[in-house]
């Protein structure tokens, strides 16, 4: 299937989702839709780098958080337009992905898994000490009820709702994009034996850096409407445990090869975390996920897409 | 801002001693990732759960925490055989370790925490023990006992886990695993074995880490992440493997981040760690001490 036609077509199912949406008549759809779709990003995100180079970044929250504190801080400086305020998310926290690469990528890959938990920890310190973003208190958005665009008037949760669609289909038809692009291939390489890569001249260095800079430029694009989603923002919600295991859990589960294993993780999960948050409680399902990524990296190394391939290979011809 | 002498002089004994609790809770992931090269960022995990029973123990009987730390210790060796079996059947003998391994030991981190928090909740949990209260005064010098007891007792393991390493046989097995495995084979040692071993002790250090933790500051189920850019800051900066080299770093840390905290507030010493891992991994990636 060529990118054009991938791409209409997902922007065809993206628009039944909403009009579904749309017809279901109660904004608790749009609300939880919100966080699953948020999560379809930040898995495909973590997969371009960690799926297909091989690379694990356990710092997803702080790449989140750096988004949704530049829309805090922009918010008061100098109100502007969401999807502006989502670009500017996206460039801050590309470059510092790009930077923190830049330091670590070059050594073995334990070392940059290491420094992006590192790295967490401290971002979170900095936003604590710093005041104007809120620092410890947190930081209030008020958003208007409604959007109004050519006279006509959308619940302003919807209008989240969309955005967060539009980056989605950006992001699942960006990671396809690769996943078939001489840069995937790259990727590959690099994933499968790094030595080799280089020795055959692949620049692996400058794959590994673009990675970065677009899984984390990804990861900060969700997080920039988060402010707006949640209307309080603090740093122990922003920082969340939960984005880093869920930007993990949902590609390993899912299967890390191919764009369509986050996608797949994250629906599921992330439905069955919606539904786990209102019928159990919020710690039994983070208990979940845990449990679930630890049984599925052990039992079925290459997740759900993994599982039905070997079914497929099993039962075809020879 | 004028620094006076015996503030920084405080600081910088404070500093030690934290510093020498540093070693306890380096010591294990230097050997699992400096020797073995196991990337174990459950670490810090295991030794919130030692500081939990320490917690439970002393709370419900009276018992020291340390003691019940010393008498954990077999039962820690034994989680650590058990999960390094886990580790080695599931992602080193195919090797998936990088991406899955790392994985596992970031779910294993995550169930730990979730499930403290799920039986203990966020409260912050302390321990009592005649120790915790008084402090030894020499000159204008304070030393805590608080801090001085895990000091002295974390730099005897130190020094008895160093002794074990170069002296016994299973030690140098320890040290050779990490360098030619085929050449134990041949002296007819099992390199699993051996590893199982290793990654056993470190587990086992992680029984008094935790102990000591829940001695020298209240802990509640999250404070084990703040310990892994300082544990991982410490292990690189030695030198990965380096014994002197964990002792060297983590003392160093202890004086920064004590100084840090003295003349510029508590709240910024978790940045110290994460600034010093850095400026190691970019000036200097081998450590003061590496191979």
């Amino acid at each position: 299937m060529r990118l054009s036609t991938f791409v209409l077509i997902a922007i065809a199912v993206a628009a039944v989702v909403f009009g579904v949406s749309r017809g279901i008549q109660n904004d608790y759809v749009f609300f939880a839709g919100y966080v699953v779709l948020n999560y379809i990003v930040l898995a495909t995100a973590w997969n371009i780098l960690g799926g297909y180079c091989g690379y694990v970044n356990f710092g997803s929250a702080a790449f989140f958080a750096l988004g949704a504190y530049s829309t805090v801080a922009l918010h008061k400086l100098w109100p502007m337009p969401i999807p502006m305020l989502i670009l500017i998310g996206g460039i801050v926290s590309g470059i510092v992905g790009l930077g923190m690469g830049y330091l670590t990528l070059r050594l073995r890959g334990a070392f940059f898994a290491i420094a992006t938990l590192a790295m967490a920890v401290v971002l979170q310190t900095l936003i604590i000490n710093w005041d104007y973003v809120g620092g410890s208190r947190g930081a209030y958005i008020i958003r208007p009820q409604n959007l109004e665009i050519a006279g006509f008037q959308l619940p302003y949760v919807q209008y989240l709702f969309a955005l967060m669609l539009a980056l989605t289909v950006a992001a699942v038809a960006v990671a396809r994009a690769i996943e078939r692009s001489s840069l995937g291939y790259g990727f590959a390489t690099i994933r499968d034996d790094e030595l080799a890569a280089e020795a055959c001249g692949v620049p692996t260095l400058k794959l590994k850096l673009i990675a970065t800079a677009l899984s984390g430029a990804f990861m900060g694009m969700s997080g920039a409407p988060f402010p707006y989603y949640i209307g309080y923002l603090e740093p122990s919600s922003a920082f969340g445990l939960q984005y880093a295991v869920n930007s993990i859990a949902m590609p390993m589960i899912g299967g890390t090869t191919s764009w369509i294993g986050p996608l797949i993780g994250a629906v599921l999960l992330g439905s069955l975390q919606q539904i786990a948050t209102v019928t159990i409680s919020s710690a039994v399902n983070l208990l979940i996920v845990g449990v679930l990524l630890v049984a599925f990296v052990i039992i079925a190394p290459n997740g759900i897409v993994g599982l039905v391939q070997e079914r497929r290979r099993a039962r075809g011809p020879r | 801002m004028a620094i006076s002498p015996e503030l920084l002089l405080n600081a910088i004994v404070a500093g030690l001693l934290l510093g020498g609790f540093y070693v306890a809770v380096t010591v294990g992931v230097s050997v699992s990732f400096g020797i073995l090269d196991i990337v174990n960022i459950a670490h810090p995990a295991f030794i919130i759960l030692g500081s939990y029973i320490a917690y439970i123990v002393n709370t419900r009987l009276g018992v020291d925490p340390i003691v019940v730390a010393f008498v954990m210790l077999p039962v820690f060796y034994a989680l650590g055989a058990a999960v390094y079996e886990v580790y080695y059947q599931s992602f080193e003998r195919r090797g998936q370790e990088a991406l899955r391994g790392l994985a596992f030991f970031f779910g294993l981190l995550f169930i730990t925490e979730v499930a403290l928090i799920l039986v203990f909740g966020v409260d912050y949990r302390y321990v009592q023990a005649g120790y915790i209260g008084p402090t030894w005064r020499i000159g204008f010098v304070d030393f805590p006992l608080r801090m001085l007891v895990p000091c002295v007792i974390s730099l005897l393991m130190m020094g008895a886990l160093q002794m074990f390493l170069s002296r016994s046989f299973t030690g140098r097995a320890i040290m050779a695993v990490a360098q030619d495995q085929q050449a134990l084979r041949l002296m007819a040692v099992n390199p699993i074995r051996i590893k199982r071993i290793a990654f056993a002790i470190s587990i086992a250090t992680a029984s008094l880490a935790g102990a000591f933790l829940i001695v020298i500051q209240p802990v509640e189920p999250s404070v084990g992440r703040e310990y892994i850019g300082r544990v991982f800051a410490i292990c690189v900066l030695g030198g990965l493997g380096s014994m002197p080299g964990t002792v060297i770093a983590a003392m160093l840390l202890g004086i920064v981040e004590s100084i840090t905290s003295t003349f510029y507030g508590p709240s910024w010493s978790p940045a110290v760690a994460f600034g010093l891992l850095l400026l190691t991994l970019a000036f200097r990636p081998a450590g003061l001490l590496g191979r």
